[in-house]
C-alpha cells in the first residue's frame, strides 16, 4: 500500500495557555477526498492550520515523504499545497485578478480551469474583493488552489459555511474537479457534501481523533453519526436550513 | 491674498516633509506591526549624511542621493540585524528600535556635537519664486515637487508591481500571505528599504528646509509623523498623504492668525478629537 | 533563629534602614560617585536615583501590571513640578499650599486626559497619549503670558529654608527617600489588592475580564489616575530638588526614558522599575560627568566619542538587554538559576 501524502502523528497545539489539541493522527491518501469531521470545537480547523504551521504545534506532519513540522508556513506551502480557509482569506483591498494573481507559483497557472468553472471571475477581472459576495469570494478561493498545477494536495476548511444551496452545488462540482487530479483534505461539517463527496473520513473529538475510516460506513452507521458528529437525521436537515 | 499663497505653500511645503516621514512609518506599521520609534534616527542619518556630503565638495542633488542611499543601508541594515531576529516578539521589536532611537542621535551629538550646524544650502535654490503675486521660497516647493514624486512613485510600486501586491496583501492579512507560499520576510526588508529611503530623503530635504541640521530634528519630525499616521490610517499611503496636507495647512493657518504655538497644539488635539471619533483613523485600519 | 530566612523576608527594611542613615556616612565609593557618600553631590545624585526610580515604578504600574502602553507618563510628573511651580512663583502661596494645589492638580489632570485617552486601546490609546503630552510640551515651550519661562524653564522661589542650599541636601535626599518608600507601599499594595488582579487579568486577556462581567475601563482609569498622581508627586520632589521646572520633563522623549529604565531592569517585578531607574540615573550623571573630566577626554576617539554620550551607551544596552535578557535585570537572577539547573 502506498504511503499516504499526509501523515499526522500526535499533533499538539497549545494557543495561549490552552491546550486546542492533544494528539491527532490523521492520514491522507494520494488520492480521493478525506473529510475531517467533528463537533464544533473539537480541532478541526486547529488541526489544518497546525498542519500548515500558521499554529505553533508538536509531533510529527510528514508531507510527501519530508517531516516539516518544524517547518515555516511558506516553506511547506511551496511544496505544493493549495489552502482554503475558512474566512475564506481573501484579499477585501485587492481586485479578483490580483487575489489570484498573488496566488501564483507556477509557471503556467491553469486560468482556463480557474474560468471554465467559475465564470463570473473573469466578469469581475477589475471588481475589488470585498465587494464580492460570500459565494463569489469562495469562487476566488478555490480557484487559488487550483491555479497551480503543481499543487498535490489542496486543504479546504468549511468551503460551503453559509453559502446559499446553488453555490454550494457550484462549489461541490469544483471539488469534484480538483479532487479528479489531487487528494484533497475537506474540514466540511455538511453532511451531504460529505456523502457526495468522500471516500475517508477521520472524526475528532476534545482535540484527538475519534475515528477513522470509509465515509459511507460511518455516515451509514446512524448510532455512530448522531454520537461523533452530534446529528442525527433531523439535525442534518436543520444545519441545512440554517445555511440559508 | 499673497499672505495666503505663502502660507498654503509653506503648509504644503511641511505637509511634504511629513508625509516623507510618514510614508515609510504608515508602510512599517502597516505591513509589520511594528512601530518604528528609530525612524526619526534615520531621517537624522540621513540629514547628516547629506550635510557633510554638501559640506566636502559634492553639488546638492548629488549629496542628497548619497544621503538617501545611506540612510537606505542603515535601515536595511536595521530590520535584518534587529528586527528580523525578534520576529516573534512584537513588544521586543518596538522596545528594540527605542533603544536605536536613543541611541543613534546620541551618536551623532557625540561625533559632531549637540549643536545645529549650518546647511550649505545651494544658491539656486536659496531664493524665491513668484506664485500668484507672493514670493515663495524655492525649498517649499522642492520639498512639495519631491514629496508628489515619492507618492506617485509609491502608488505605481504598490498597484503596479508583484512586490507592490505583496505589500499590499501583507498589510491587510499576513498570515494570508505564508498561506499563499509567499516569504512575507522579503516583504519586510523592502518596506524597511522603502521608508528608510523615505525618511533620509526627509531628512537630506529637512537640512535644506530649516538651514541647519541638528541631532533632534529626527525625533521632533518622528512624532508629527506618527500623529499623520495614526490620522491617515495605519498603513495607507493616500490616507497619509491627505492627513499630511491637512496637517501642514492646519498648522500654518493656525500659527499666523492665532498666538504662535496654537497650531502645533491644534494638530496634537484634532487627533485626540478625530481617535475618539473615528477609532479607525481616516481611511479606516487601526490595530 | 533561622538567620538566612528573616534575612530573605526583612531585607528591605534593612536596606531602608541603610539608606536612611547614608547622609551620616563618610564613605567613598571612588568611581560610582564623586565624593564620599555623605557628600552633598552624592547624596543628591542618589536622590535623583531614587526619585527615578520611584518614577520607574509607578510608570510600570501602567506597563507591566495593566499592560497599558502610555507613551505620555511624563505629563503628569510635569504637570506636579510646573503647577506646583507657577502657584509658588505667580500666585505666591506658601510652598506647602502650593504642593498640595499642585499635586491635586496632577490628579485631576491624570483623571481627564485619562478617562479620554483610555477610551481607545492598544496603539490608539498608546498615540493619544503621546499626542497629549506632545501638546503639553509645546504648550509649556510656547510660554503662552509668559508664565512658564519656556525654554529655559522656570526657576522655583519661596520654597521653605530648611529645602534650600547645599547644607539641606541631606533633608531633600530623606524627602527624595520618603517618596520611594510611599510609591513602593502604594504600588505593593496595589498590586496585591482584588483591583491589582483585575489588572493581571487585563493584562493577559482583555477579553476574559469582559466575559467574567467587569468592564476593564474603570480599573485601567484607577491605575492610569494611581500612576499619575505618584508621577504628580514626583514632580513636586523633582522640583524640590532641582529648584526649577524645566520643558525637557515634558518631551516624549523622557516618557521613552522611563520606558528604557523600565524594562531595562525588568518590567512587571517588584523591585525591577526602581533598579532600572536607579542604574539609568547613575548611568546618565555619571558618565556625563566623566566625559568632561580627564580619564576619558585622555581615550583614543574611537572609545571617547562613544563613552562621551551616555544616551548612547544606554541605547545599545537598552537593545543588548531588549534582545538577549527579556526579564530585564531583575529577571537575571532566575535565569542563571535556570541556566544552572540546566546544566
Amino acid at each position: 500500500m502506498k504511503s499516504p501524502l499526509l501523515s499526522v502523528r500526535d499533533l499538539k497545539v497549545v494557543i495561549g495557555g490552552r491546550h486546542i489539541l492533544h494528539g491527532v493522527d490523521l492520514d491522507v491518501a494520494g488520492s480521493g477526498v478525506t473529510a475531517l469531521l467533528g463537533r464544533n470545537g473539537a480541532g478541526k480547523t486547529t488541526t489544518v492550520r497546525g498542519v500548515l504551521g500558521l499554529v505553533p504545534r508538536t509531533g510529527s506532519v510528514r508531507y510527501d515523504d519530508t517531516e516539516t513540522v518544524e517547518m515555516t508556513t511558506h516553506r511547506i506551502v511551496r511544496r505544493g499545497i493549495g489552502y482554503v480557509p475558512e474566512d475564506r482569506g481573501i484579499f477585501a483591498a485587492l481586485t479578483v485578478a490580483e487575489n489570484l494573481r498573488l496566488a501564483e507559483r507556477d509557471p503556467d497557472p491553469a486560468y482556463d480551469l480557474v474560468h471554465e468553472l467559475f465564470p463570473e471571475l473573469r466578469q469581475r477581472a477589475r471588481q475589488a474583493a470585498g465587494t464580492l459576495s460570500g459565494g463569489q469570494q469562495q469562487m476566488v478561493a478555490i480557484g487559488r488552489t487550483l491555479l497551480n498545477r503543481g499543487n498535490r494536495l489542496i486543504i479546504a476548511d468549511e468551503p460551503t459555511k453559509g453559502l446559499a444551496p446553488r453555490v454550494v452545488t457550484e462549489v461541490a462540482v469544483a471539488l469534484e474537479r480538483a479532487a479528479e487530479a489531487v487528494p484533497v483534505l475537506l474540514v466540511e461539517q455538511n453532511l451531504a457534501l460529505v456523502r457526495r463527496l468522500a471516500h475517508h473520513c477521520v472524526v475528532l473529538a476534545d482535540g484527538r481523533t475519534a475515528h477513522a475510516g470509509p465515509a459511507a460506513e460511518l455516515l451509514a452507521d446512524a448510532e455512530k453519526s448522531r454520537t461523533l458528529l452530534g446529528v442525527g437525521r433531523r439535525a442534518d436537515v436543520d444545519a441545512t436550513r440554517r445555511e440559508h | 491674498m499673497s499672505t495666503v499663497v505663502l502660507l498654503t505653500v509653506t503648509g504644503l511645503g511641511l505637509g511634504a516633509l511629513y508625509f516623507l516621514v510618514a510614508s515609510g512609518l504608515s508602510l512599517i506599521f502597516g505591513l509589520m506591526d511594528v512601530l518604528n520609534f528609530a525612524h526619526g534616527a534615520l531621517l537624522s542619518v540621513g540629514a547628516y549624511a547629506t550635510w557633510w556630503a554638501a559640506s566636502h565638495g559634492f553639488g546638492y542633488p548629488l549629496a542628497l542621493l548619497f544621503g538617501t542611499a545611506v540612510g537606505t543601508l542603515a535601515s536595511v541594515a536595521l530590520e535584518l540585524g534587529l528586527i528580523r531576529p525578534l520576529y516573534r516578539r512584537p513588544r521586543e521589536q518596538v522596545l528594540a528600535t527605542v533603544g536605536v532611537g536613543l541611541a543613534v542621535p546620541a551618536l551623532l551629538s557625540a561625533i559632531w556635537g549637540a549643536d545645529a550646524r549650518t546647511f550649505p544650502v545651494p544658491g539656486s535654490l536659496a531664493g524665491t519664486f513668484t506664485v500668484l503675486g507672493a514670493n515663495v521660497p524655492v525649498d517649499r516647493l522642492v520639498l512639495i515637487g519631491a514629496a508628489l514624486v515619492v507618492l506617485v512613485a509609491l502608488k505605481v510600486f504598490l498597484g503596479r508591481t508583484r512586490h507592490g501586491l505583496v505589500v499590499r496583501a501583507g498589510v491587510e492579512d499576513r498570515a494570508m500571505v505564508t498561506a499563499l507560499g509567499i516569504d512575507v520576510r522579503k516583504a519586510f526588508t523592502l518596506v524597511f528599504a522603502i521608508g528608510g529611503a523615505a525618511a533620509a530623503l526627509a531628512g537630506g530635504l529637512a537640512g535644506l528646509y530649516f538651514g541647519s541640521v541638528d541631532p533632534t530634528q529626527g525625533s521632533s519630525l518622528l512624532v508629527f509623523g506618527f500623529v499623520v499616521v495614526v490620522m491617515g490610517g495605519l498603513g495607507s499611503v493616500s490616507g497619509a498623504a491627505v492627513a499630511c496636507v491637512v496637517v501642514g495647512l492646519v498648522q500654518q493657518f493656525a500659527n499666523y492668525y492665532s498666538t504662535a504655538g496654537l497650531g502645533d497644539l491644534s494638530v496634537v488635539v484634532m487627533l485626540a478629537a478625530l481617535l475618539l471619533v473615528r477609532p479607525s483613523g481616516l481611511t479606516g485600519r487601526l490595530a | 533563629m533561622n538567620v538566612p530566612a528573616l534575612l530573605r523576608r526583612w531585607w528591605p527594611l534593612l536596606a531602608l534602614t541603610v539608606l536612611v542613615l547614608l547622609p551620616y556616612s563618610a564613605l567613598p565609593l571612588p568611581g560610582l560617585l564623586d565624593g564620599p557618600i555623605g557628600s552633598p553631590g552624592s547624596l543628591q545624585l542618589l536622590a535623583l536615583c531614587l526619585v527615578f526610580g520611584a518614577l520607574a515604578t509607578g510608570y510600570d504600574l501602567l506597563l507591566g501590571r495593566t499592560g497599558l502602553l502610555s507613551f505620555g507618563h511624563a505629563l503628569y510628573f510635569a504637570g506636579g513640578t510646573y503647577a506646583t511651580d507657577l502657584l509658588l512663583t505667580q500666585a505666591g502661596l506658601n510652598f506647602w499650599l502650593a504642593a498640595g494645589l499642585g499635586l491635586l492638580a496632577g490628579v485631576v489632570l491624570a483623571a481627564l486626559l485619562g478617562s479620554v485617552s483610555l477610551r481607545m486601546s492598544g496603539i490608539g490609546f498608546a498615540m493619544v497619549t503621546l499626542a497629549f503630552a506632545q501638546a503639553g510640551s509645546i504648550l509649556v515651550e510656547r510660554d503662552p503670558g509668559g508664565v512658564t519661562g519656556g525654554e529655559e524653564g522656570l526657576a522655583a522661589t519661596g520654597l521653605p529654608g530648611w529645602l534650600v542650599g547645599i547644607q539641606n541636601t541631606a533633608n531633600l535626599y530623606w524627602i527624595a527617600l520618603a517618596y520611594l518608600v510611599v510609591t513602593l507601599v502604594a504600588v505593593q499594595w496595589a498590586v496585591r489588592s482584588p483591583i491589582g488582579r483585575v489588572w493581571e487579568g487585563i493584562r493577559e486577556n482583555e477579553r476574559r475580564v469582559e466575559v467574567l462581567g467587569l468592564r476593564p475601563y474603570g480599573f485601567k482609569l484607577v491605575a492610569f489616575v494611581l500612576a499619575g498622581t505618584l508621577a504628580a508627586l514626583g514632580g513636586v520632589v523633582y522640583l524640590l530638588l532641582t529648584g526649577g521646572a524645566t520643558p525637557q520633563a515634558t518631551t516624549s522623549d523622557f516618557t521613552l526614558s522611563l520606558l528604557v529604565m523600565v524594562v531595562l531592569g525588568g518590567s512587571g517585578t517588584r523591585w525591577g522599575p526602581l533598579v532600572g531607574g536607579v542604574l539609568y540615573t547613575w548611568a546618565q550623571h555619571r558618565l556625563a560627568s566623566l566625559a568632561g573630566s580627564g580619564t576619558i577626554a585622555g581615550l583614543p576617539s574611537v572609545l571617547r566619542v562613544p563613552l562621551s554620550q551616555p544616551l548612547f551607551l544606554l541605547g545599545v544596552l537598552f537593545v543588548v538587554v531588549v534582545y538577549a535578557l527579556p526579564g530585564g535585570v531583575a529577571g537575571l537572577p532566575a535565569r542563571l538559576r535556570g541556566r544552572g539547573a540546566q546544566a
